[in-house]
């Protein structure tokens, strides 16, 4: 990658500004950071999706049994609950890899439907896996059922805390900030691995089985594989979310996995634009921040004019979503920030 | 056995509701290959229409029947305005897009409908005034009301006109000839428009219908329930052929009994204690009318689910669907 | 280092212009709020902040409302009697914060009450927003009370600032199991659950003590918090031949269950957890909620200080749904405990709210070490005429029929503590709040 001066400067700009920030909100209040370190975590999540719905074409509406997955194999291995407590650098990864054989099992027999029929298909499979999340207490308790599983662990590198409030070089560092650096890191590498992805053969073999599957085929890549490479990869970024949002929160059940989130991951890839990956993390900022922006302005505005609350925000930003969706399809159907190749596909209509 | 009769009196019941909303999904998909994701939100509409109207009239102390005719006559017009507001806004713009745009769309105008619906009717579960007094009739140990019956009979009844409509009309030709090829359809002198907009119109009647049937039949309705009735209610119409009317009544009723079958039986088949050897093995676990189930009726969600994927898999043109090469 | 930093955050402050604008802007904006709720700025005063944190949006608003309302009731009362802390005049604000059920926001919410420097927080609804929520409170040192959340995890997890004035499901299952084995007298019981985890949780402590209780308990059958089709399992049910039928669920799911039990012919007698145990069921199963019996924690607020309910009423124009009566003690009990420690600081007044001992509109109020309410009562109601009665109560494994428990607590208040001596009208008449 060699890159002009001025990108350079940019991206130095930028590197600074991240840097900055939670130092910034924390300045407004660490719940901010908090919020801003869901938002990245969703970022993760939506690059992660981007991989299978704008990459390979393939529609995921049941992305968040990854992040599930992720998270219970972090849950199960790092608190009281079978007494285990190994490190995160052990477990991330297995999560990670875990949830890729799960996308492995989704995606086999999958392989040969059509896109709507696969989309139904992994909307199932997503409830399956958060049924059994739920059930799994029974006859033998795996999963400690609805009840879900806390006193997780927080990431721990030789007693250096990442949940606990600290002094740093002089500076108060609270956990909240600790872990948005990790949750930065994660996704700075999931974002370059996103972008040589989609410049490799890989990625432009998905491509050519996003626009014509047995016209690729014909070319000699195998789809068998890339296909379910996809899934892997995808649900692979899912189990690593999965793993830091159990690490952060100390706590999960099934709850937190419902078919409301996985629409929520796909609103913002189709909403940023879908495999683009600046694109994604537009959409996916965008939308995660939605329901704080609602707070501080659609509920006081109410206040002023009615002087009670008409309508909830949770019913605007679920109303928000379901436009989004709605609306970008038919006059943007490239995202808000289209990917060059989406969007000549997307210009010339099938016939 | 009479639990046995039981359940299948159940089964048949539930799957006559599944029914009649798979009706939709295939007569859509049918004619422009299209998964309405938003035809079970056409249901709750229907339904909730209905509570209105019933929580209005019950007091006047008209016969029952007549209040849910009037019911059903009320939701029908409300959710073909719904659906064909649908069609017309969020479908047909994009009827030559690729496939997945629609989907996403239908996803869009389910939330959409979902929360409209919420703003309207609130979020609590409504309890349909209890104005129909049920009647039990007993046969062989297994009972079956007055409104099961008449459920039963209704889905029928709506499959039998459908399949006169589809077979036997002019509208029904149009809607054949377009599902076949729509340009060569449209070159025939059918405005295929019009066509799909009837098709619209014509599932979101069905729909109204199923949402009376299910609110008279379980007595509550909330802005939440058309999304797992329509997901399994998609699965009937996938099992029995999407597309073809007799296999989504085929389906529905299928889905249901095996649910109700399912529920009522896989705790006692998949006890490892009623196994002798297995039981041996557990030991202290099984000992004094202990058990060891490995999925019981929590997992009864699962079966609608499980239905698509294999059908998906392994027939993906259903029991009664041709094969057709594009199909999946 | 430390340059390097203080210039990276000029930078950006430099750069985030309208990005560090918002949230600013929304700070005074809540902060002007709070000064237009304060009164005119008397000599030496101390603004005070309570929280209430329940989902006010989604799930169930109604009784996040409820819960808020609860709050709201005891604060401004509070603030009627013009307390002196420290020798200030305290001035106790409510801060209410919506956290939609959800255990992500939750945690947010927790940090946003943190960050708004609140001395103490009353929630949240939901046990599974609690858990997470309480991790972040009891980094920050400020005690939480929960008038809703029955999980026993909540308190479990050896932190010093969780409390809760609402029973857990592990005193509230073994009450209506108990009572239903003593008079029922069930050989077979069969145990439906909702696979929440409160319905589950519930249910999990009724089928031990059944069994305890050398009762027959079937396999456990389930539906969802949203399952409408019950009569697949109710059929199998009815092939066991139960005597009794207990459901953890909420009212939603448990009238059509009951109702479809009812149609199949069972029988058997109805036992609801405190989730299913509200006027809702006599419209949501209509004739065959009749004889259905079910529990709530606490004392049934007709038994419940009636000074509360008419002050409630009163402000509200509404009844409490369900957990008022506990989000209402428990913001008393945080005003009580700063009262003694003549102080808001939670490190101070942390100490005297672990030892207090207080009436409250549920009855007395003592916690155990863990944080729970020691000796909770339950009460047991039967649906009579479409009405819910109370016909026991439950105590530390004691069962007392409703009209003796009326009796007794009429004799009570001379012995009571804290009670007023005007008993004539009320059945128990402690002080709502303390005057002093």
């Amino acid at each position: 990658m060699t890159l002009p001066r001025r990108a350079w400067l940019a991206l130095i700009l930028v590197a600074a500004v991240l840097a900055a920030l939670p130092f910034v909100l924390q300045l407004a209040g660490t719940a901010w950071v908090r919020i801003a370190n869901f938002a990245i975590l969703y970022t993760l999540l939506a690059l992660g999706l981007n991989i299978v719905v704008g990459f390979a074409g393939l529609l995921d509406l049941g992305y968040i049994a990854f992040y599930a997955v992720g998270a219970y194999v972090y849950a199960l291995l790092a608190s009281p609950h079978f007494g285990l407590h190994l490190p995160f650098w052990v477990i991330l990864p297995l999560g990670a890899g875990v949830a890729a054989l799960f996308g492995i099992l989704l995606g086999t027999p999958t392989l040969k439907l059509r896109g709507d029929y696969l989309a139904i298909v992994t909307l199932g499979f997503g409830e399956i896996i958060r049924i059994f999340l739920n059930n799994l207490s029974r006859p033998v308790n795996v999963t400690n059922g609805p009840q879900g599983i806390a006193r997780i662990d927080p990431f721990r590198i030789d007693g250096f805390d990442f949940s606990r409030y600290e002094m740093l070089f002089g500076i108060q560092v609270s956990g909240p900030i600790k872990y948005y650096y990790l949750l930065l890191l994660a996704v700075v590498a999931v974002i370059v691995v996103n972008f040589r992805l989609q410049n490799s053969r890989i990625g432009r073999a998905w491509e050519a089985i996003r626009e014509d599957e047995i016209a690729a085929r014909s070319m000699g890549i195998n789809t068998r594989n890339l296909k379910l490479l996809a899934f892997a990869m995808g649900a692979s970024f899912g189990g690593l979310a999965g793993g830091m949002f159990a690490a952060i929160q100390a706590f999960i059940s099934p709850e937190s996995f419902v078919l409301v989130e996985s629409i929520m991951v796909v609103s913002m890839v189709v909403l940023g634009g879908m495999g683009n990956v600046w694109g994604v993390i537009l959409g996916a900022v965008l939308l995660s921040f939605v329901p704080e922006v609602l707070r501080w302005t659609v509920q006081p505005l109410q206040g002023a004019l009615f002087g009670r609350q008409l309508i909830d925000p949770e019913v605007i930003r679920m109303l928000i979503f379901g436009f989004a969706l709605v609306l970008v399809m038919i006059f943007r159907p490239a995202g808000l920030l289209p990917s060059a190749v989406r969007k000549r596909e997307l210009a010339e209509r099938a016939p | 056995m009479d639990t046995f009769l039981q359940q299948l009196v159940n089964g048949l019941t539930a799957g006559s509701v599944y029914a009649v909303v798979a009706l939709g999904y295939t007569m859509v998909y049918g004619i422009i290959q299209l998964i309405n994701f938003a035809h079970g939100e056409v249901v709750m509409i229907g339904a909730l229409v209905a509570y209105t109207i019933i929580n209005a009239l019950a007091p006047s102390g008209l016969p029952p029947a007549a209040v849910v005719l009037i019911a059903t006559a009320g939701a029908i017009p409300v959710c073909m305005l719904v659906g064909y507001a649908m069609e017309r806004l969020a479908y047909r713009p994009l009827r030559t897009a690729p496939r997945l745009a629609p989907l996403i769309t239908a996803i869009g105008v389910s939330i959409i409908l979902q929360h409209l619906a919420m703003l309207v009717w609130s979020r609590n579960v409504l309890a349909f005034p209890q104005i129909i007094r049920t009647e039990s009739y007993g046969f062989f140990g297994a009972t079956i009301t007055n409104v099961q019956i008449a459920i039963i009979l209704v889905c029928v009844l709506m499959m039998a006109g459908l399949a006169l409509l589809v077979y036997r009309t002019r509208l029904g030709t149009a809607m054949r000839a377009t599902a076949q090829n729509p340009q060569v359809a449209g070159l025939m002198g059918v405005d295929i428009n019009a066509v799909i907009a009837a098709t619209f119109l014509i599932g979101a009647a069905l729909g109204a219908v199923a949402g009376v049937l299910y609110g008279t039949y379980y007595g509550v309705a909330q802005y939440t329930m058309g999304s797992i009735l329509g997901l399994k209610a998609f699965s009937a119409a996938v099992l029995g052929g999407i597309g073809n009317v007799p296999g989504a009544m085929l389906g529905g009723v299928l889905l249901g009994i095996v649910e109700a079958l399912g529920a009522g039986y896989i705790g006692d088949l998949t006890d490892l204690c009623a196994y002798p050897f297995l039981s041996a093995a557990l030991g202290e676990r099984c000992a004094n009318g202990g058990e060891f189930i490995l999925a019981g009726s929590n997992y009864q969600d699962v079966f609608a689910f499980l239905v698509l994927i294999l059908v998906l898999v392994f027939r993906p043109s259903g029991l009664l669907g041709e094969r057709v090469g594009d199909r999946a | 280092m430390n340059k390097s930093f203080a210039l990276a955050i000029a930078a950006a402050v430099a750069l985030l212009g309208c990005g560090k604008e918002e949230p600013k802007k929304a700070d005074t904006g809540a902060e002007k709020k709070e000064a237009a709720q304060a009164a005119p700025p008397a000599a030496p005063a101390i603004e005070i902040k309570i929280a209430s944190a329940a989902p006010l949006t989604v799930k169930t608003p109604h009784l996040g409302k409820d819960n808020e309302n609860g709050v709201r009731l005891a604060i401004e009362e509070a603030n009627a009697a013009k307390l002196k802390i420290d020798g200030k005049d305290a001035k106790f604000v409510l801060v209410s914060e919506d956290d939609q059920g959800d255990p992500k926001v939750g945690t947010t919410v927790a940090q946003k009450l943190v960050d708004a420097k609140v001395a103490g927080v009353v929630g949240h609804l939901n046990s599974g927003v609690t858990i997470p929520a309480s991790v972040v409170y009891n980094q920050a040192g400020i005690p939480m009370i929960s008038g809703s959340a029955t999980n026993p995890e909540v308190t479990e997890r050896g932190f010093k600032v969780t409390f809760r004035t609402v029973g857990r499901d592990d005193q509230q299952g073994p009450a209506i199991a108990s009572y239903l084995a003593s008079n029922n007298k069930p050989k077979v019981v069969a145990v439906i659950d909702d696979a929440t985890a409160y319905g589950k949780g519930i249910a999990d402590e009724v089928e031990k003590t059944l069994k305890a209780a050398k009762v027959q308990v079937l396999p456990r059958e389930n539906g969802t918090d949203s399952t409408t089709d019950w009569k697949a399992v109710l059929t199998k049910i009815r092939g066991r031949k139960p005597d009794a039928v207990f459901y953890g669920g909420m009212d939603q799911t448990g009238g059509p269950l009951l109702k479809q039990g009812r149609e199949l012919g069972i029988k058997a007698v109805f036992a609801f957890g405190d989730g299913a145990c509200t006027d809702e069921m006599n419209k949501l199963a209509g004739p065959a909620a009749e004889g259905l019996l079910c529990s709530q924690a606490g004392i049934p607020p007709q038994a419940a200080d009636k000074k509360f309910l008419e002050a409630f009423k009163k402000r509200f124009n509404v009844d409490p749904i369900l957990y008022a009566p506990f989000t209402y003690d428990g913001a008393n009990l945080l005003i009580e405990a700063m009262k003694k420690a003549n102080s808001a600081d939670p490190a101070k007044y942390l100490p005297e709210l672990a030892k207090i001992s207080y009436m409250g509109a549920t009855g007395k109020i003592e916690f155990d070490q863990k944080g729970d309410r020691k000796d909770a009562e339950m009460t047991i109601f039967t649906m009579k005429g479409g009405k819910l009665e109370p016909i026991a109560i439950v105590k530390a494994g004691k069962t007392m029929s409703y009209d003796e428990f009326v009796k007794s607590a009429a004799a009570a208040p001379a012995a009571a503590p804290a009670s007023a001596p005007a008993a004539a009208e009320a059945p128990k008449a402690p002080p709502a709040e303390p005057k002093k």
